[in-house]
């Protein structure tokens, strides 16, 4: 009956990431209180059946909503913002809401020189710190000496490398990763390198690692997590990122890895979208643009969707 | 307060380039007529006089400075036409290069500048030397002269005067017991000095003062043998006082036996534009003889104008 599949379209229009404006209003704004009711019977996750007999939206799910219905709204100011401003916001949250400091890492390795310069100076206009001393201050794990010396580089950005310090650098990694247990003397040679080496110098450091050793530098680094994905921001930023993409747009993905994907979109769209894209089609089988057609929904969709086109197809 | 002494009336930026073209002119180069322009103009007038001379006569005036002059006063001239960054930037290099722990160059450049200058540095860096500052700092350096001053050249502080008191009381204690576990190198010393704003720091270390009776400095002399400790105490001293630090290392460099040229020199050339005069007022106070006195008493020549010329002393 064409009430169900209403049910139906409804309930995916609450799904995914976004929600489908379109069919709440075509559909909802047209029911009669049986309808609505009929509708609140039948979707269990939603709605409790409450003991003194009426159903209850879940709270949980309310909650869930306003993530949803926020979700363009945030993609919309974020795009709109000065990218000093945005990473200098994102940078404050990921340090003091999560924390997330993978996000950190992100910020501080796939930006230019110049662009993580500018966070930093938007930082502290709105916080009247400096990035580093906030971090320094509020991570107590051992990542924090990682974590304040990326955020603290100003990298060369010429095309000039020194092929032989690059060779005896990716040596000397080699050695370091296969030992079982870092000592402090072995992460600090690994921090200073990834910290302090220009991108092209690091880029040349993981062909050779990989002549060397036969693998990928990420992928020898176990267990430490943020030096994996310094690594992989450094090196193989558009891999990181579609990983990264992937993550948001699973079926089960959580509040924190949906926020991914706006802020990977908006934040790369001028960047190297057309290369993530790519990445991601030869990675997952399918195109970006094809999955979150079917992930998002509504406006929020058709925002994204408009974002990743302006990079061509 | 600046010592630098700009005429009223600078002559164009074309004339000042033909009158340095004739200093160099035929055999031998007129020192006085060098020190008499060069001497007396600003680092923007600087700049623009070596991009005309070098439109003008296809030569970097820098090169023609190294060809003709010699010695202590070559290098004078040469450290005070760069431009500020440039010259943070190469005296960086050659402070890397030559890396002795007694060496307080790096310190200097990342704690007496403001972190806007000592960015314009880091960039000079890249287009001089083709790598950042911190690589080659990171490289050159270990254990905990490298633990300090890599995150040193890498701050990017906080430029304005928003304090909070209650921090600086926090981490004033903090230091304290640190210190008085010897715990020099410790994390959190190197995270307060290294990445807390100026401002932050003045205050904390009043703090230090009002809390536990000395000056942090006092408290950081343990073994005077120990470079690293000099190190954290010029870093402290670079921060919240420069012009005493400079001063003393004035003193130092001019009183022993044959004065330690490269000290006064780099002082002079660049801090002339910048504190020379409280610089000159605290060297003064602490050894009851004028800098210009002490400079021509131990050197000589035109080495010796164009220093006093740079401090506001030279010849009319």
């Amino acid at each position: 009956m064409a009430a169900s599949d209403d049910v139906e379209s409804l309930a995916r229009a609450f799904s995914g990431v976004g929600v489908d404006e379109q069919a709440l209003i075509s559909v909802l704004g047209k029911w009669h209180p049986e309808q609505r009711q009929h509708f609140r019977k039948a979707t269990r996750d939603f709605f409790v059946e409450d003991e003194r007999q009426f159903e209850r939206w879940n709270d949980r799910h309310i909650l869930q909503l306003r993530h949803e219905f926020l979700r363009l709204k945030d993609a919309i100011v974020a795009w709109t913002m000065h990218p000093w401003e945005r990473d200098a916001r994102l940078l404050k949250e990921a340090l003091y809401k999560g924390p997330q400091y993978n996000v950190l890492i992100e910020i501080a390795c796939t930006r230019s020189s110049e662009e993580l310069l500018g966070a930093r100076r938007a930082y502290h206009s709105l916080f009247h710190h400096s990035i580093e001393e906030d971090v320094a201050f509020h991570v107590h794990t051992p990542e924090k000496e990682l974590l304040v010396a990326v955020l603290s580089s100003y990298r060369y950005e010429g095309p000039k490398v020194d092929e032989e310090t690059a060779k005896l650098e990716a040596k000397t990694l080699s050695d370091v990763i296969g030992k079982k247990g870092l000592n402090k003397e072995d992460e600090d040679v690994v921090i200073r390198i990834l910290s302090t080496r220009s991108k092209l110098h690091l880029k040349a450091i993981y062909k050779h690692y990989k002549a060397i050793t036969g693998n990928y530098l990420d992928e020898d680094i176990e267990g430490d997590s943020r030096l994996k994905e310094t690594v992989q921001c450094l090196c193989t930023p558009e891999k990181y990122f579609s990983q990264v993409l992937d993550a948001s747009l699973r079926y089960n993905a959580d509040e924190i890895s949906k926020e991914a994907l706006s802020r990977v979109i908006v934040t790369r769209a001028d960047a190297d979208m057309k290369q993530i894209k790519e990445e991601y089609h030869g990675k997952y089988g399918v195109s970006l643009g094809k999955k979150i057609e079917e992930v998002a929904n509504g406006n929020y969709r058709d925002f994204l969707l408009t974002l990743i086109a302006r990079s061509g197809e | 307060m600046s010592t630098l002494c700009v005429p009223s009336q600078v002559p164009s930026v074309a004339e000042d380039c033909e009158q340095l073209r004739k200093a160099f002119a035929g055999w031998g180069t007129n020192e006085g007529l060098i020190i008499s322009i060069l001497g007396h103009r600003n680092a923007a007038q600087r700049k623009l006089i070596r991009q005309v001379y070098a439109e003008t006569y296809g030569e970097d005036l820098l090169k023609v400075l190294d060809k003709e002059l010699t010695s202590d006063f070559e290098r004078v001239v040469k450290l005070w036409t760069l431009d500020p960054a440039e010259r943070d930037a190469f005296l960086a290099n050659e402070a890397i290069k030559k890396w002795t722990s007694s060496n307080k160059v790096l310190v200097e450049i990342a704690c007496a500048r403001s972190p806007k200058e000592l960015l314009l540095a880091r960039e000079a860096y890249h287009a001089c030397f083709k790598r950042s500052l911190e690589e080659d700092v990171a490289y050159h350096t270990s254990g905990d002269f490298r633990k300090l001053l890599v995150p040193l050249v890498s701050s990017y502080r906080y430029g304005g005067d928003d304090v909070n008191l209650t921090l600086a009381k926090t981490e004033a204690k903090l230091l304290h017991q640190k210190i008085s576990e010897k715990a020099y190198s410790c994390d959190d010393i190197i995270r307060i000095l290294t990445t807390r704003s100026k401002a932050q720091i003045n205050a904390t270390l009043n703090q230090y003062k009002n809390e536990f009776g000395s000056d942090i400095n006092k408290n950081l002399k343990a073994d005077p043998k120990d470079e690293f400790l000099a190190l954290l105490r010029a870093t402290i001293k670079c921060l919240v006082c420069p012009e005493q630090y400079f001063a003393k290392v004035l003193r130092l460099s001019i009183n022993k036996l044959g004065t330690e040229e490269g000290a006064l020199t780099r002082v002079v050339a660049t801090r002339a534009e910048v504190d020379m005069k409280v610089i000159k007022d605290a060297y003064q106070k602490r050894s009851s003889v004028p800098l210009e006195q002490a400079i021509a008493k131990d050197t000589s020549g035109d080495y010796e104008k164009m220093l006093l010329t740079l401090i506001g002393h030279g010849p009319e």
